[in-house]
């Protein structure tokens, strides 16, 4: 492991909004071909960090490096450049309302990559297919699916351009027991085809056995522990034991 | 002299009361000055947000098909209220105009005022608050709602500029199908007098039409035409504006739509003085 190159670096990134400091020096490396993972309780930075790899929101310090290249620093065109890396699932999918599904899997590789609208309708054909979705559903729009059949068109989305980072936030929030853990085989087989690196936020500790490489946590806007996922259940920190246990009782106590 | 115990009560009293009036003066300052930073942070982030906005309708890569779906839903389907709107404003504009020129026998001045009055003035505002409350509220709870659902997070992620993506469409169709409005505007207004002046107050037509024809000239016509394309910038700037920095979820969005609504109206009747300034004094 050691030996493999690091494809996203994270060092020292923070990140306030006002008086409120969500990340106060993430420092994480997630090597070319992994699946990270990481936990933490609702409102510890987690969106926000992913959101500061995508250039979503800018990091008030800190350094973010893909493949040895440092974002924070790029102009539009250069992000534009490197943002072609990476595929994103978002937490509800967040798919285009007006577009048809096959025109949502196919929209970076249309509207983003310049890609003629017929050779982009069979890529998306495939990919519903890889996602285990029928052709009939090609025509549908996102508000006649379910949500399950939504997260597995978002998944289709982030694989259709074959990225080589692929994000994934909340992949199984608000899914029954059943269909969460489609998506998490459906991330597991997609992943493993492209060859990509992964970086996936969750609460979902079932979700997290089955996808994760490595597990980080977060706590307070730091990464308190970074490990194997065979090493979860021994930790020895006791933050890390209180969250995949899910007890009430321990160092993590509930804003009042 | 010594103070009575009165007198030290009178002291106290009046020192609570300065307390109470500096605290009062303090606390008025402080709002003031929230207020006027909170001005000047929007007047700032709206300038930027104009800006890159026309940037980005003059440069690269251009989305034809969905310039052309704006100008649709912001031209086309604008045109019945827009129709409506500036029918029954010349109708009524004739009817006013006869009541109050008879007083001074001036009734054959009706044509003149309908025409001046709708190319000017009615037909541009009319229609610039009539799309402001169609066209801005839709493009702030449609961009709004796309902000709250992640979905213009997914535009970048996709490689895709929301500003080219989603606002320049809107500016650049706005822009151009107002003033495109408008004209159907003038020319249907003009038509309302007519209707009016015509049926209801028995002026000849040849006569009417040609009364018309000559006290218009092409700057009534261009002015207004101007105007319009000022006010089609500010109704979709406005709503883009406020839907992509939409918050909160569904009230964030509900907010973004009033506000959207209510400062492009404003807007509108600013520069209507400011332009009609320019055009004529």
């Amino acid at each position: 492991m050691s030996n493999t190159p690091v494809k996203l670096k994270l060092a020292g990134v923070k990140k306030s909004f006002g008086s409120n400091k969500v990340l106060q020096g993430v420092d994480l490396s997630i090597p070319t071909g992994r699946s990270l993972v990481v936990i933490g309780g609702s409102g510890t930075g987690k969106s926000v960090m992913i959101k500061c790899v995508l250039g979503l929101i800018t990091p008030d310090a800190g350094s973010i490096l893909v493949d040895g290249q440092e974002t924070i620093s790029m102009n539009t065109k250069e992000r534009a450049r490197v943002m072609r890396k990476f595929g994103m699932l978002f937490q509800g999918a967040a798919l285009f309302d007006s577009l048809r599904i096959w025109e949502n899997i196919a929209f970076g590789l249309i509207q983003g990559r310049g890609m003629h609208r017929a050779e982009a309708h069979e890529i998306a054909l495939d990919k519903m297919k890889d996602v285990g979705l029928g052709r009939s559903v090609a025509e549908l729009y996102p508000a006649e699916l379910s949500g399950g059949m939504q997260k597995r068109v978002g998944l289709a989305r982030a694989i259709a351009a074959n990225p080589e980072i692929i994000f994934f936030d909340e992949p199984t929030t608000g899914l029954d027991p059943i269909t969460a853990d489609v998506i998490n085989e459906l991330i597991v087989e997609r992943v493993k085809d492209l060859g990509a690196t992964t970086l996936s936020i969750t609460h979902d500790m079932a979700s997290v056995r089955k996808i994760a490489d490595d597990v980080a946590m977060i706590w307070q806007g730091k990464i308190i522990w970074h490990g194997p996922v065979k090493d979860l259940d021994n930790t020895g920190n006791e933050y890390v034991d209180q969250f995949i246990n899910g007890r009430a009782e321990g160092p993590i106590t509930m804003a009042a | 002299m010594t103070s009575t115990p009165h007198d030290t009560a009178i002291v106290n009293e009046v020192e609570k009361e300065a307390k109470v009036v500096l605290d009062y003066a303090r606390d008025s300052c402080q709002a003031i000055g929230q207020t006027m930073m909170h001005l000047f942070k929007t007047v700032g982030c709206l300038s930027v947000f104009i800006f890159q906005a026309i940037i980005h309708v003059f440069l690269p890569p251009f989305f034809p098909r969905l310039i052309a779906r704006q100008l649709i839903d912001i031209g086309y389907y604008s045109l019945p209220v827009v129709g409506m709107t500036a029918l029954f404003t010349g109708m009524v504009l004739a009817l006013q105009s006869y009541t109050g020129f008879t007083r001074f026998n001036a009734e054959s001045a009706i044509a003149a005022v309908v025409a001046l009055s709708v190319t000017r003035e009615l037909a541009p505002v009319l229609a610039g608050l009539m799309v402001a409350g169609r066209v801005g509220a839709s493009i702030a709870a449609e961009i709004g709602t796309m902000r709250v659902t992640e979905q213009i997070d997914a535009l970048t992620t996709l490689s895709v500029h929301p500003f080219k993506y989603l606002i320049a469409p809107r500016v650049l169709a706005g822009t151009i199908m107002l003033p495109v409005l408008v004209l159907v505007g003038d020319i249907i207004g003009v038509f309302g007098g007519y209707l009016v002046s015509v049926y209801r107050l028995d002026f000849s037509p040849g006569s009417y039409l040609h009364q018309t024809w000559d006290i218009l000239e092409a700057v009534d016509i261009m002015s207004g035409l101007y105007k319009a394309a000022a006010f089609g910038f500010i109704v979709a700037v406005m709503g883009c504006y406020h839907g992509y920095n939409s918050q909160r979820g569904a009230q964030g969005v509900g907010a973004a739509t009033t506000f959207a609504v209510v400062s492009s109206s404003i807007l509108i009747l600013i520069f209507n003085y400011i332009l009609t300034q320019v055009f004529f004094s």
